[in-house]
Parts: structure tokens; C-alpha cells; sequence
């Protein structure tokens, strides 16, 4: 589904990312890993298109995007979420949702205005789709709430189901995991898991929760100071020498 | 040298006179908003007030005898830059303050409104109508006039100048060097942490309006002795130039500031000899625009790295 | 000032504090108040009129004893009751409930708008006309900076553009007013459109710039295209609207109209032009009110919003920014078009004075008292904005200058805004 073949990018005179590649592909979860600053986010920087890339190249289904718009990748069904999280926030919780599904509605301002039945259809159908989710990650009685005033593991579930509501094919989460306590963290993996399992889609996954990543990532890619360190299953990435070095000897 | 070069030697001249005098006002506002991220839209008036007040101290020193000119300059400058640093200072401390750490909008619509209270209260206090002052600063060096072309640098032109110079060098060295300079590039960077590690942040904005009200003072007296006349109302267009020069140059950025300021300067003087007086506005917003659309941050100013 | 805790201060720091503030108080009023300058060759000052150091002093002693006293003064005005805002809560109803409460409420308040001119002066008709031109441009500004959160200063532009498409193609073309309304809108939406294209890309403060730099630039194109649009002259004899062949004039002035009283076969009063001008801005504003409005609620005003949220989530979820923020900027100008052309037909005569960089402060200043997205926050504001200086007319040279504190005071007042505005609740039961 997305091949990452020798992926640069240079600010300045600094090469954050040198040579990094991987490939995800149909129904997988696909983690990153490594120490802070080792370059990972920059690498969805790349692939989401907020960053064009120096050097190398990403595929999407065969088809070669990087260097392409954000807006027009995300297009294509690839959305993130952010580190930190990033919500509409002062527009309610089901109102992220509607926005999401932004290219799914009429945005024909005349047909706004007149209410054509094709605008109404289509409103109904993104309202039900905002309601679906809602229930999914267990928000929908939050829904005519500002989403800046859920708590921070609700904040997390959001943003998850507003990249869901855009029906993508690979999702991208940036570190999904941080700040939640343990009880959410289990949630989140069981979300996971089913969001492949039940929608048939593959997960790119950025996380520092070494147990959450090896128990449900199907391949592991490790970045050290912008360099690929090593790649494969979570099995194999337990019993790499080179990265346990990376991990526990400079630590 | 030719006849045309000598002409345009002469707007070049002109140009960098205004340019040099739209750079002290734009300090203002590149500090003000490096500083609290606001755009000072009153601090075109504290320039209207200071040629007033040079005005009123030149007037009242030669009531009091006093004539010897350079005297005479000097204690006018004195008595404006500390008037004007007070309106700078006051007009922070009553509509300003009040509103720190809001939306940035409504700091934006008060300083509006500051705007209109100032010219409003010059023009209540002096009248709305021209005021005129004798030149004082007479003569000039006179060159190229049998090559088809006198060109005339006045000593206005270059007291402008080098009075010029001498602020943006003292202002220089008291940002990089002295305690409050260091203060204020720190709050500059970060407000927040600036404030933890002790510095007392409101008197370092309050300072800001001094400094940049001081040097509105300068480009005051100067531009007031140039012109010669003054009324309550050209606070809205010097400023608003000056404003663009700040823009041009990276707002934010002091150096920027002084660059954008003879950039526009000159590119006035350029339009108005060259093509129309009446749309040298228009050539400069032009400018603006198209200096903007290739570098989004002005000239000099940081590129900023969107953080994600 | 107020912007210190009032406990930091001691006895004796308080009295410092005050004789500070009363000093500052005392030198910048006597340096511009205090000596009147009369220039020419050898410059002179004029003591002030007695009255004036009166004033000064009175000034600074108010404001030592202000200084002195101000914890019993906040103290004792913390008991007294303030008038606040009508709050009506609706929260416990369901949406639909509301919904039909507010169509209740907004019927009673057109009727009794429609009525109204009919029992007061003309004078007042008139005035309330101006207003609601500004309530017109407040709901339009509000698209581009209350929504969709681009810094716009020079709006006051396409507003001139409106104003002079309809004196302009009157002039020449001879088209009449219902022709020209929307041509002006569709004039002033290219002009916003064509701005808004290389700039939309800039960041906030930079937009500001340009925008302002826009207006100044229309403005100095109409005074200085002389042949075109008169220059500083302006236009004048622009006709005013017409009810459908009926014209409110004394006497006809195009082939096949007829006068208004003549039709009805009553005596020509000035005041029905007045009250029909009113009744026609009346209609634009609600058609403004409810395009707006539903635009909040529709995909493109959603998106105006989440793109003033977060610029970098939109563009994840596949949002063009350039589009969005071009549609908000364009829709906005065309209303400012509209408001210009009828501008133009209820004056008679434009000046590009008319549209000099006040009035964009103005309409600005109406868009965040209003708070910043309410629809009606903004009509109080313009209401505020306009009738308050219209009061203080007999003070004719303080006039400005208590607007410009006003602007000051009502910032540091409700820097939230009148009425900030309320998220539309939807129903989600039987989706």
C-alpha cells in the first residue's frame, strides 16, 4: 500500500532523515520506533506531505506522491493525527466530524443555500457517519460539547475518529499513546486493532509504548539519528543487537 | 557625470533622506511587535505629537532668547523624546495592558481607537489646520550644476542622516549590550519563560514603547524642520508607511526595519520623479505585495518553520 | 493601569503610584493643551484660555484622588447592580424547539422594525438606515475575520467598489439600481477575489498589511482617476431606487416611471423615499442575515471556522486552504459590494472620502464588539457604533475623540464582545 524507498530530508545543514525505508502494506500495522529527536515524525512530516522530501521517493498504491500537496494526499486516503493533539477547538465535537468529511458533502454554496435534495442527502449521510464514530469511540453523548473542553484521552479519541470519518485506506498516528494512563492506552490498542481487523485498513504507528507496539505491530522499522536502524517483526526488533545498543547502551 | 545621472543621484538623495526617517518609525512597530505580537496602530500619532512638540519647545526656547541653533535643536529634542516617550509610555500603561493576553483583535481596535483619540486631541489642543515653521537649518552643498544638472544635498538632509545613524547605533548597542537590552531580546523569544526566570516582563514592554516613542521623537523634530509644516493628521499616513517599511524589511527585525525603511524611502522618491507623484502610495504597496509574495517574511526576517 | 494587582500596593507605594499617574496626566495635557503655537516666520505660543488650566487641573486632581481611592471606588461599585445584558437561556430546550422559538422572535422583531419608521421622525428613519448599512458590512467583515480569522483592514475597498460600480454604471450606462445591486456584488467579489488570490497565502499580520495597503490604494485611484470617477468631487445625482416603475421623487425622471404619490394619488412627502430606503435596507439585511446564517451551518462556513482552528489539521484532512480562505474573503466582499451600491443610491453623491481607512476601522471594530461571529452581537455593536456618535453630534469637536475612547473603553469593557457567539447544537437522536 505505501512504499518508502531511501527517504531524505535536509533543513539547513541538517539531515534529519537519511536513507529511512519501509513499506506497509494491505491490513498491516507498521510501527516506528526510536529515541526522541531520531527523526520519526519528520518521516510523516514527509509522507502526509506537510514536508517535501530532498531525496528519495514514497509511493501510495503504486502511485508516486511525494513532493504532492497535503490536502491532496490526505485526498487520496491518507490521514494523520499530530503529536500534540490538534482539534477544531472551539467547534463542537461533532462539528470536527462534519468538517473531516469535507470532500464526502455538497460544498456548493448554491446548493447550501436552496437545500437541494442531492445537499441534504449527502449532509445526512455525513451526519450519520459523525454519529457512527462517535458511538465507536464512545464520544456521542460529548457531541454538542466544544471539543477543547473534553478531557485529553477524549481529545485523543477524537482526532482518531475524525481521521476515520474520511474513510481512509492508511491511517497514520503519531504517537497515539502519550499522556494516556494505562486503562486508555488498552482501549487505544483494542481501537487498533480493530480499525484493521473491522475496516480493513493499515496503520502506521509512531509510539513510544514498547508494550502496545510489540503486541500489535506486524513489522517494526527503527530509526536512529535519522538512519534506518533496523526493520522487521516485533520478534526480531526484541533481539536486535544494534538496537538494543541504541536503546539501552546510550541510554 | 551626465545630466540624468545627476538627476537621478538627486531622488536617490531625497529618497534615502525620507527612507532614514521612515526607518526610526518603524522601529517602533517592528519592537512593539516582536515583542507582544501586536500591531501599534497609534504609534504613527506619538510621531505627529513629537513634531508638535518640537515645534512648541523650538517656539518657546526662541520666545526665552535662545537662538543659537544647535542649543536651540538639541533641547527641543530633549523635551520632545521625553514627551513623546510619556504619551508612548501611557498610551501602553490605559488602553494596552488592560487587554494583554486576549485575542489579538481587540488590543488591534483599541490601538485604532487610541489612534483617533490623539489626533483628535492635537487637534482639539493646536487646531486642525497647518502650522508652519521657518526653516532652520539653512543651506547646502550645491554640485554638478555645469553638467547640466545642480544636485542639492541640504544640511537638513544631512542632519537627517547622521542623526539617523547615531540612534540606530545607540539603539544597537543597547540591545545587545546593556541588562535591559538583553531583557528585551529574551522576552522577545519567550515571553513565558522570560517571566520564570525573574525578568519583570511588564516593565520590559513599557520599555519597548519608551524606546520606539523616543525615536518617533527623532524622526519628529527631523522630519518637522524638513517639511516645515505639520498638522494633526500626518501621524495616519507616516505611520502606516513606516508600518509597510517594517513589513518589508521582516517585522520583528530591527535591521529589517532600517533596510525596508531606505528601500521605501527611495522607491518613493524613484516613483514620484520618474512616473506620478500621486500613485508613489500605490508603487510602494505594490512593492510590498510583490517583496511578500517572493519572501513571505520580509527581507530579513526568520523563515519561519512551521511546527507540526 | 489596571492591570496591577491592587494588593501589591502599600500605603506609601500608592501614594507614589498616584503622584506618578497625576504628574504623567498633568504633562501630557498641559504639552498639547497647555500653549497654543501660532506658526509662521518667527513662531510664537499663546497661553490657553483660563478654562483650559482649569481643565488641566481638574484633570490631574481627579486623577491623583482616582489613584488614591481606587479600592473603596471598585469596592464600592461592585455593589452596585450593573446592567447586564438580557441573558435568556434556551439550553434546556431541543434544537427544533429553539429553532421555532427564534423564528417567533426574529417574525416580531421584523414587524415591529416595519412598523416603527412609521411612528418616529424621519431623522430618525434615516439614521436607522445608516445602521443598518453597517450591520450589513458587520455581518459581511464577519465572514472574512470572525469566521474564517483572516485580518482584513482594508474592507472598506470593496465597499467603495460597490459604491461607485452602481454611481458609475448609472452614469454612463444608465442602469438602474436593481440592475447594478448585484453587479456590484459580483464586481466587489472579483476585486476580492483578484486581492485575495497572490495574498491569502501570507501570514495573519501580513494579510493585515496588504489589505490595508488595498484600501488605500482604491482610494487614491478614485481620487486621482479624475475622468473616470470625478477624483475628490466625487459623483453626484445618483438616482435612488425605484419601486418596481414607481419612483419617489417629486417628479419622474426616466421614461415610463411614474411618481409614487402621483400613482397613489397622494401629496409628495419626502418621507416616504426615507421610509422606503429604510424598508429596502431592512430587506437586505434579513436576505444578509439568512445567507449567512446558513452558511455557518453549511460544509464551506464549517470549514471557514476549522480553518481559523487549526490551519495545519485542515490540511491533513484534505481542506484547500487557498480555496476555503478565497471563498471567505470573496463571499465578504461581495457583501460589502451591496452594501455599497445602496450606499451609493441613499446618499445621492459618493466621495472617495467616504471610504477612507475610519470606516474599515469602523465596520472592524462593530465585528468584535459584535464578538467575533454573533450575528446578533454585530447588529447591537453597529447599533452602538453608529447611534452613539450621532448623539454626541452637538459636542461637534469632541465627537471624534469620544469615539475613538469609546472604542478604547468598550475593548477594555467586554474585550469578549457583546454577545460572543453560541455553537448550533444538532440533534443527533434520530440520525
Amino acid at each position: 500500500m505505501l512504499q518508502v524507498e531511501n527517504l531524505k530530508m535536509q533543513f539547513g545543514g541538517l539531515l534529519a532523515v537519511d536513507g529511512v525505508a519501509f513499506d506497509v502494506g494491505d491490513k498491516q500495522i507498521v510501527s516506528v520506533i526510536g529515541p526522541n529527536g531520531a527523526g520519526k515524525t519528520t518521516v510523516f512530516n514527509c509522507i502526509s506531505g506537510f514536508y517535501a522530501p530532498t531525496g528519495g521517493s514514497i509511493k501510495f498504491q503504486g502511485e508516486p506522491i511525494h513532493g504532492q500537496a497535503d490536502y491532496r494526499i490526505s485526498r487520496l486516503g491518507m490521514v494523520r493525527t499530530f503529536q500534540h493533539v490538534r482539534l477544531f477547538n472551539s467547534m463542537t465535537v461533532v462539528e470536527n466530524l462534519l468538517v473531516a468529511q469535507h470532500r464526502h458533502v455538497n460544498t456548493n454554496f448554491f446548493a447550501g443555500l436552496f437545500k437541494t435534495p442531492d445537499y441534504r442527502r449527502r449532509e445526512k449521510e455525513a451526519m450519520e457517519r459523525a454519529v457512527y464514530w462517535l458511538k465507536k469511540v464512545n464520544l456521542l453523548e460529548h457531541a454538542n460539547r466544544e471539543a477543547g473542553n473534553l478531557a485529553y484521552g477524549q481529545q485523543r479519541r477524537l482526532e482518531i475518529a475524525r481521521c476515520m470519518v474520511t474513510e481512509p485506506k492508511l491511517l497514520m498516528l503519531d504517537e497515539p499513546a502519550a499522556g494516556l494512563n494505562p486503562k486508555e492506552t488498552k482501549e487505544l490498542d483494542e481501537l487498533i486493532l480493530s480499525l484493521k481487523e473491522d475496516y480493513n485498513i493499515s496503520v502506521l504507528l509512531i509510539e513510544h509504548d514498547m508494550s502496545l507496539v510489540m503486541g500489535i505491530s506486524n513489522s517494526i522499522v527503527v530509526i536512529n539519528q535519522g538512519r534506518p536502524l533496523a526493520l522487521g517483526t516485533p520478534d526480531e526488533i526484541r533481539n536486535n543487537a544494534a538496537v538494543i545498543k541504541a536503546y539501552l547502551g546510550e541510554a | 557625470m551626465s545630466e540624468s545621472l545627476l538627476y537621478f543621484v538627486q531622488q536617490l538623495l531625497n529618497g534615502l533622506t525620507m527612507g532614514s526617517a521612515y526607518a526610526l518609525i518603524a522601529i517602533g512597530y517592528t519592537m512593539v511587535y516582536g515583542i507582544i505580537g501586536m500591531i501599534n496602530f497609534a504609534h504613527g500619532e506619538i510621531y505627529m505629537i513629537s513634531t508638535y512638540i518640537s515645534f512648541i519647545a523650538i517656539a518657546g526656547l526662541m520666545m526665552l532668547g535662545i537662538t543659537w541653533l544647535p542649543l536651540l535643536l538639541i533641547l527641543a529634542l530633549i523635551v520632545a523624546i521625553a514627551v513623546a516617550s510619556t504619551f508612548g509610555w501611557a498610551v501602553e500603561r490605559v488602553a494596552y495592558r488592560p487587554l494583554r493576553g486576549g485575542n489579538r483583535l481587540i488590543p488591534l481596535i483599541s490601538a485604532i481607537g487610541m489612534s483617533i483619540v490623539l489626533q483628535n486631541y492635537v487637534a482639539l489642543g493646536q487646531n486642525n489646520r497647518d502650522v508652519a515653521m521657518p526653516q532652520l537649518v539653512k543651506g547646502g552643498w550645491l554640485f554638478g550644476a555645469e553638467q547640466g544638472f545642480e544636485v542639492s544635498l541640504s544640511y537638513m538632509q544631512l542632519m537627517i542622516f547622521v542623526v539617523t545613524l547615531i540612534a540606530m547605533a545607540i539603539l544597537t548597542l543597547f540591545i545587545s549590550k546593556s541588562r535591559t537590552g538583553r531583557a528585551c531580546r529574551a522576552v522577545a523569544q519567550d515571553m513565558k519563560m522570560a517571566n520564570l526566570l525573574g525578568i519583570d516582563t511588564n516593565r520590559v514592554i513599557s520599555m519597548t514603547f519608551v524606546i520606539g516613542a523616543a525615536l518617533a521623537a527623532v524622526a519628529g523634530l527631523l522630519l518637522g524642520l524638513y517639511y516645515g509644516v505639520a498638522n494633526p493628521f500626518i501621524g495616519f499616513i507616516a505611520g502606516l508607511k513606516a508600518f509597510t517599511a517594517a513589513v518589508l524589511g521582516g517585522i520583528g527585525s530591527i535591521p529589517g526595519a532600517m533596510l525596508g525603511g531606505l528601500i521605501l524611502g527611495t522607491s518613493e522618491s524613484m516613483t514620484a520623479a520618474y512616473l506620478s507623484t500621486e500613485y508613489k502610495d500605490v508603487v510602494s504597496f505594490g512593492l510590498l505585495v510583490v517583496i511578500l509574495l517572493f519572501r513571505p517574511t520580509g527581507l530579513l526576517g526568520k523563515p519561519e518553520v512551521e511546527k507540526i | 493601569m489596571s492591570g496591577l494587582p491592587s494588593n501589591a500596593y502599600t500605603p506609601d507605594s500608592k501614594l507614589t503610584s498616584a503622584l506618578i499617574a497625576s504628574g504623567v496626566t498633568f504633562a501630557l495635557a498641559f504639552a498639547i493643551m497647555g500653549m497654543k503655537l501660532q506658526g509662521g516666520l518667527s513662531p510664537t505660543l499663546e497661553a490657553a484660555s483660563t478654562q483650559t488650566y482649569v481643565l488641566i487641573f481638574t484633570a490631574t486632581a481627579l486623577v491623583f484622588l482616582f489613584q488614591m481611592t481606587r479600592e473603596k471606588i471598585s469596592a464600592f461599585f461592585s455593589f452596585i447592580p450593573w446592567p447586564r445584558l438580557p441573558r435568556y437561556s434556551t439550553a434546556h430546550l431541543s434544537q427544533s424547539k429553539r429553532d421555532q422559538r427564534e423564528k417567533v422572535v426574529t417574525l416580531l422583531f421584523v414587524i415591529a422594525a416595519l412598523i416603527w419608521p412609521f411612528i418616529v421622525s424621519r431623522g430618525t428613519v434615516d439614521l436607522a438606515t445608516l445602521v443598518l448599512i453597517y450591520v450589513m458590512l458587520g455581518l459581511g467583515l464577519n465572514i472574512v475575520v470572525g469566521l474564517a480569522g483572516l485580518l482584513d483592514l482594508g474592507y472598506v475597498a470593496f465597499y467603495a467598489v460597490g459604491a461607485y460600480s452602481y454611481a458609475l454604471l448609472n452614469q454612463y450606462f444608465g442602469l438602474s439600481f436593481w440592475v447594478c445591486l448585484p453587479i456590484a456584488g459580483l464586481l466587489a467579489a472579483s476585486f476580492g477575489f483578484i486581492l485575495g488570490f497572490p495574498v491569502l497565502r501570507l501570514r495573519g499580520d501580513y494579510l493585515a498589511i496588504v489589505t490595508l495597503g488595498f484600501g488605500e490604494i482604491i482610494r487614491i485611484l478614485l481620487n486621482n482617476w479624475t475622468q473616470l470617477t470625478g477624483g475628490p468631487n466625487g459623483i453626484g445625482g445618483i438616482p435612488k431606487p425605484a419601486l418596481f416603475n414607481l419612483e419617489f421623487g417629486r417628479r419622474a425622471k426616466e421614461a415610463g416611471n411614474q411618481p409614487f404619490h402621483e400613482f397613489f394619488g397622494i401629496d409628495y412627502d419626502t418621507g416616504y423615499k426615507v421610509i422606503f430606503l429604510y424598508i429596502l435596507a431592512i430587506l437586505l439585511v434579513l436576505a444578509t442575515l439568512f445567507v449567512i446564517r446558513r452558511l455557518t451551518r453549511m460544509p464551506i462556513g464549517r470549514a471557514w471556522e476549522a480553518l481559523r482552528e487549526d490551519e495545519i489539521a485542515c490540511r491533513s484532512l484534505g481542506l484547500n486552504r487557498t480555496i476555503i480562505k478565497l471563498s471567505a474573503f470573496t463571499l465578504g466582499a461581495s457583501f460589502a459590494g451591496f452594501a455599497g451600491a445602496f450606499f451609493s443610491a441613499r446618499q445621492g453623491f459618493i466621495s472617495p472620502e467616504s471610504f477612507s481607512f475610519i470606516e474599515s476601522a469602523i465596520i472592524l471594530a462593530i465585528v468584535v464588539l459584535g464578538g467575533m461571529g454573533s450575528q446578533l452581537g454585530i447588529i447591537l455593536a453597529a447599533v452602538a457604533m453608529t447611534v452613539l456618535p450621532e448623539l454626541a453630534r452637538e459636542f461637534a469637536e469632541y465627537r471624534m475623540l469620544m469615539f475613538g475612547l469609546m472604542m478604547v473603553l468598550m475593548m477594555i469593557w467586554r474585550p469578549q464582545g457583546l454577545l460572543p457567539m453560541k455553537r448550533p447544537q444538532m440533534e443527533l437522536e434520530n440520525v
